[in-house]
């Protein structure tokens, strides 16, 4: 498509830095987060949380509660089963080794007999007002009887340990596998070398600022039920909690998802609270919300991360790599999450290639239920486990085999003449360029005068190190027909319905969600510039179930990739209905009319003359039929389309980050952060190197602060944000962040997805710095989060790292 | 947050009276601490009397050799007041870092040194500096007043009303940031003056104390040199997921020295 | 139950509260000025702060009776009654210094005490430090330091428009 930017005009389209639309309510306090919302008698709820990490539940007595001021309900498992309440649904069936499925207890909305982690809803109060609520809570008498906590995946595998629940025995949910194993032995019986790596990848805490919140309402009159949600995907929410919860049907159930306060992954789940608030509704007669607290989100919003990993790397004698193992424990924490299983399988294990041209791969997943609370997706999902442990198993195969870090990389990348490149590992990669943005990368982190720092910072008392990761991700999830047989439960395709108005403003209806990337603007951006219309008359409706036809949600990096190109095939729609309208006004064939976009917009003309129609002029036709083929066409120019994948897009790149670490405090800081990053086409600049910032400070996050951490009786210490660290203004740098376009060549904007690659490619970046710093003093490995306790203990040679290699 | 009634006496006098009458009732000056204990429902006073409508509270003046700060003074006016940049200038630095802005609009030095919490920062500085806390019946040491963890020499119902510092001839003061928290981890606050040489360290034990070995080492020999030799033991300190006791205890020797070139 | 009076962007209400009742409570509960928000429960995101005398305080942390009398500004009476923003709020606009939203009224208020109280104007790192208070999970700051340097040029007076930055 021809698109010239329009004289005198700010170019507002792909490819432009629009400012976006959605930032002047932000602005003004006049964003509509979920608990912004207030409705008449509204209810507020608090939900009593087992305090014990593994307990049988002896009796719960609501009676003193119950007569509490202001109190309307007291709910718990005998009311959740007497109303014939299901469980919460996992979307994803994993089948292991041998065909055996996975175990996949029940996950009682309430505890029900037993409570298996600090922070398992035991029983709801309903109340006028949420201190009146929390203060009925404190009456609520329930007797435990404690069993023994597992808190970790060695205790729950242990010989003798007692089953979480009664379906999966020894605590395992399922043992996977992937690749050729017969391959990759024969790959190590002949290899010149081998490395090892084993390390934890530390288990994280979303902590999106907004807490999640949920309200209920419910409709006597027309027997409906509306839940409005902090979710990333309310027609997955409507889905799981109607079909499989609540058991109401989608058209007697809306689900709204307002403005949404950052999620991250942890706002993809059907969580609990959202059935109960909704049940309430119901119950009660009366609108019930229930809004997290912080330090209560630490103990009911998904975690992310947990795996524990074991690793060999077989190379040649010139190190080309020729075989990789991988064996990982995966914790799933106590019930499994809505798509916990898939993680660290199909989109982790599915990446152990990476960049990288190894032939023969064979990993194993062992998924473990532990009493902690469940983990599932955060930033990144599975890719920044495998990332992580590629990218510094590569620094330990250079160290160990003397070759340099970069030149070793350089030496098994897989070459822009090489794709499409199929893996050893299910995934065929459509594109990329890794050479390239390794380099650009190093130039802009300015690598060779990187010495020259170093001993400059040496003679300031300081410890510098540089590090770097050259990663490649799958992301804009997913076909369909693939996912379903990897034990999806649902598809991802995604949906756009375009509606273009009588005057020619046009409302985009898309099944995508956006808590914080900005879709408002770019997707506006998109429809403006291909149909010709100024973005100021392009609306984008997102986030309701009772609007918009169907759709899969946000995550995965998928919105543009997925639901960016169903838009283009609903504008495809739109064009062709168009076309037909204007060849009956211009009186020509339709073969003859051609859609272009020029200085006026959008319009449609008869090829090779100057007889054109405007985009409005037709749409006003169509509302208007009064000169128009009715005959043959319906009135109106709406179309709906739905876009399923091809394949998974996979950005790429390369990370430089370089640290100093103060010797006597253990401290690190990172002093310089470059990024160059393959995210396909880029519609709005800004928006992308938002996006990249914003997950290079989450993977800053994970590598040097941020760690959970529960005691052996499965009580979380990192219970609030005075316990876990957050990364704030002055730990982390202003960051250097480029693109370098690979067009993805599957889907039709040639895009791949911005939301995950900061948080993927750099942890191991920071990490592989860290060890750099500490090279002299013959460190080979720390684990994350690198605190300063940490570095401090290493230095001061009292162990605190696992030393990795050459254990 | 449990309910309770709420006070604002305008005199020392009325508010001493309303704590002395209920054993249950909390003062309540900045509110920075208490608030978020109240609000996780961790004590359950009948009554709050909020300080901050006590006029008096609020001077800073001179008196002799001394400087003395009223109890409700905010931390951020302690940072930026003339008179103590000009008197004690490591005492302000101290206050620009402690927390965040906003709890330095509110947060008042009466009540961080009534508190007495193991990592505020203004107890390792009146330990350093030999400060007398002043209260509405009598004047106690700050060798005296700091007991144990949240734990002060106050009696029921007797309130905090100035701190007098003795003007240094120099002090300095560092710290490390709890990665979390950001209370400080371990600080270490330095003073020479009209008491002698001074070191106090908060946030490595339960309750701030002064570094004896470091104050005979600096009033031998006032340099970095002469702390960077003295070890703290560990023992007694606090360990956490965040800095274990031996940790804290190397940080107390690092913190002294930068304090040491804090004070110049 | 107590009575308080607040003059909130300019306008003054009573309202009746309890003694537990926060600020914040009262500011969107009671006032519905639902654009202060509530990230944390130990005082530490800062999506709360409000001015309260043109000082930024954290609403969460501060009891409807302490503030009884008190001059609050909130993000809603921050732009111009003809609808112009702010010099931060469109500072933060114009180098997209938001994603999801919600840190943001909380950093705004932040942000303009922290230009306010370095009227020579700010480094980087003092930028950085006086962000100590405010936790945003989206952005990775960055354009939140460049956004809040570009607002103090205007309001101090050395630049007239939060121009686009040197991208």
């Amino acid at each position: 498509m021809n698109v010239t930017k329009p004289v005198g005009a700010a170019f507002e389209g792909i490819g432009a830095s629009v400012r976006r639309k959605e930032d002047l309510r932000f602005l003004r306090g006049r964003g509509r987060y979920t608990d912004d919302l207030s409705r008449p008698e509204q209810l507020q709820a608090w939900i009593l949380r087992s305090p014990h990490a593994h307990a049988r539940i002896l009796s719960i007595d609501t009676a003193a509660a119950a007569a509490m001021p202001g109190v309307q309900a007291v709910l718990t498992a005998k009311e959740a089963e007497a109303d014939g309440l299901g469980g919460v649904p996992c979307g994803w069936q994993v089948t292991g080794k041998g065909g055996q499925v996975m175990a996949e207890p029940m996950h009682p909305v309430l505890a029900s007999g037993k409570v298996r982690h600090v922070g398992d809803p035991v029983a709801m109060v309903v109340a006028e007002t949420k201190a009146q609520a929390r203060d009925a809570a404190e009456a609520i008498l329930v007797e435990y009887a404690p069993l023994p906590a597992l808190p970790d995946m060695a205790a729950a595998l242990a010989p003798r340990a007692v089953a979480l629940h009664d379906e999966a025995p020894g605590n395992l949910c399922f043992d996977w596998e992937i690749g050729d194993k017969a391959a990759t032995d024969a790959a190590f019986a002949g290899a010149h070398k081998v490395v090892r790596f084993e390390t934890t990848n530390n288990r994280l805490v979303p902590n999106a600022m907004e807490p999640r919140a949920a309200l209920g309402e419910y409709d006597p009159n027309a027997d409906e039920y509306t839940l409005t949600t902090t979710s990333q995907n309310p027609h997955v929410i409507r889905l799981l909690m109607g079909g499989f919860v609540l058991k109401v049907p989608e058209a007697k159930l809306r689900v709204v998802a307002p403005d949404v306060g950052g999620g991250f992954g942890s706002k993809i789940y059907h969580y609990a609270e959202e059935a109960l608030v909704t049940w309430a509704a119901r119950r009660v007669g009366r609108p019930v919300k229930w809004t997290c607290e912080r330090s209560e989100s630490f103990l009911s919003d998904a975690h992310g991360r947990d795996h524990v990993t074991r690793a060999e790397l077989a190379l040649d004698a010139e190190g080309r790599f020729l075989g990789l193992r991988v064996e990982t424990l995966a914790n799933m924490g106590a019930y499994l999450s809505t798509f916990a299983p898939a993680i660290p399988t199909y989109l982790s294990a599915t990446l152990l290639a990476g960049c990288y041209t190894t032939p023969a791969i064979h990993g194993q997943v062992k998924a473990v239920f532990t009493s902690t609370v469940p983990v599932d997706a955060y930033r990144g999902a599975g890719r920044p486990e495998t990332t992580y442990l590629l990218e510094r198993l590569v620094d330990v195969a250079a160290r160990e085999t003397g070759i340099d870090r970069i030149e070793i990389r350089r030496r098994n990348f897989i070459h822009p003449d090489q794709f499409p490149y199929q893996t050893p590992v299910a995934l065929q990669y459509d594109s990329g360029d890794y050479e390239t943005t390794l380099r650009l990368a190093l130039e802009a982190a300015d690598h060779a005068g990187f010495e020259q720092r170093r001993a400059e910072a040496k003679a300031r008392g300081k410890l510098r190190g540089i590090g770097i990761s050259t990663y490649l991700e799958a992301c804009g999830i997913a076909p369909s027909k693939l996912v379903g047989q990897l034990g999806a439960r649902a598809g991802l395709y995604e949906v756009a319905n375009i509606r273009v108005h009588p005057t020619g403003s046009i409302s985009v209806f898309t099944g995508t969600h956006s808590h914080g990337q900005g879709h408002e603007t770019t997707f506006a951006q998109l429809v403006a510039e291909q149909l010709g219309v100024p973005l100021g008359s392009v609306e984008i409706v997102h986030g309701d179930t009772g609007k918009i036809p169907f759709g899969m949600g946000t995550y995965g990096s998928r919105s543009l990739a997925v639901g960016g190109a169903a838009m283009v095939k609903a504008m495809d729609k739109i064009i062709a209905k168009g076309r037909r309208i204007a060849a009956h006004l211009l009186e020509a064939s339709v073969e003859d009319i051609e859609f272009g976009v020029d200085e006026a917009g959008g319009r449609f003309r008869v090829a090779g003359t100057d007889r054109t129609k405007s985009l409005a002029e037709i749409s006003m036709a169509a509302y208007v039929p009064h000169d128009y083929p009715i005959e043959e066409l319906e009135p109106g120019l709406e179309e709906t389309a739905f876009y399923d994948p091809k394949n998974f897009t996979y950005p790429g790149g390369c990370h430089v980050c370089e640290v100093e670490i103060d010797p006597e405090t253990g401290e690190t800081q990172v002093v310089n952060f470059t990024a160059c990053d393959d995210v396909g086409r880029v519609i709005n600049p800004m928006i992308v190197e938002g996006q990249i910032q914003g997950g290079l400070a989450q993977g800053i996050g994970q590598a040097l602060l941020e760690g959970t951490v529960y005691d052996s009786e499965g009580q979380l210490l990192t219970a609030s944000l005075n316990d876990y660290a957050m990364p704030r203004a002055t730990q982390v740098p202003s960051f250097g962040v480029s693109t370098a376009v690979t067009l993805c060549t599957h889907n039709p904007l040639g895009v791949k997805g911005c939301g995950e690659v900061g948080a993927i490619g750099s942890p191991p970046a920071v990490i592989n710095a860290v060890v750099d710093a500490l090279r002299e003093l013959g460190v080979t490995h720390v684990e994350m989060p690198a605190t300063p306790l940490k570095i401090w203990s290493i230095i001061q040679g009292k162990g605190g790292a696992l030393s990795a290699a050459t254990a | 947050m449990y309910d309770f009634a709420y006070h604002k006496p305008s005199s020392i006098a009325d508010a001493v009276k309303l704590l002395t009458d209920d054993p249950d009732a909390k003062p309540v000056s900045g509110g920075m601490t208490l608030l978020p204990a109240l609000k996780h429902r961790l004590n359950q006073p009948t009554a709050l009397v909020d300080l901050s409508g006590i006029a008096e509270l609020r001077d800073v003046r001179r008196e002799g050799d001394a400087l003395v700060i009223g109890a409700m003074v905010r931390h951020y006016e302690v940072a930026t007041d003339p008179q103590i940049m000009a008197a004690i200038p490591a005492l302000a630095r101290m206050a620009s870092t402690i927390g965040d802005t906003q709890v330095r609009n509110r947060g008042t030095i009466g009540g961080s040194i009534a508190n007495n919490d193991p990592a505020a920062d203004y107890p390792a500085a009146a330990l350093a500096l030999g400060a007398t806390i002043v209260t509405d019946r009598r004047s106690i040491p700050a060798d005296d007043f700091f007991l144990g963890m949240f734990t002060t020499a106050l009696e029921p119902g007797e309130l905090v009303t100035a701190i007098s510092f003795p003007i240094p001839e120099k002090a300095g003061y560092a710290k490390l940031r709890n990665p979390a928290s950001r209370y400080s981890m371990t600080g270490v606050f330095v003073a020479r003056g009209p008491k002698g040489v001074g070191v106090g360290v908060n946030g490595a034990g339960p309750c701030a104390f002064r570094q004896a070995e470091m104050e005979a080492a600096l009033a031998a020999n006032w340099s970095v040199e002469a702390v960077a030799g003295v070890k703290q033991a560990p023992d007694d300190l606090n360990s956490d997921i965040h800095g274990s006791a031996e940790y804290r205890a190397n940080l107390v020797t690092v913190m002294a020295k930068r304090a040491v070139a804090d004070a110049g | 139950m107590p009575n308080v009076t607040l003059t909130v962007n300019g306008k003054t209400h009573a309202v009746e509260v309890e003694g537990r009742t926060l600020l914040v409570e009262v500011l969107r509960e009671k006032l519905r000025l639902t654009g202060t928000h509530v990230g944390c429960d130990t005082s530490q995101c800062g999506a709360c702060v409000v001015h309260i005398g043109g000082d930024s305080v954290k609403s969460c942390t501060i009891l409807a009776v302490q503030a009884d009398g008190a001059e609050v500004t909130t993000i809603e009476g921050l732009a111009a009654a003809d609808g112009t923003l702010h010099p931060m709020q469109e500072a933060f606009r114009e180098h997209h210094a938001l994603q999801c939203g919600f840190c943001t009224p909380g950093m705004v208020m932040s942000a303009i005490d922290l230009v306010k109280k370095h009227p020579d104007g700010l480094s980087e790192q003092e930028i950085r430090e006086g962000l100590e208070g405010n936790i945003c999970r989206c952005t990775g700051y960055h354009n939140i330091v460049k956004a809040i340097a570009a607002a103090a040029d205007v309001m101090q007076g050395r630049a007239t428009e939060v121009a686009r930055a040197a991208e």
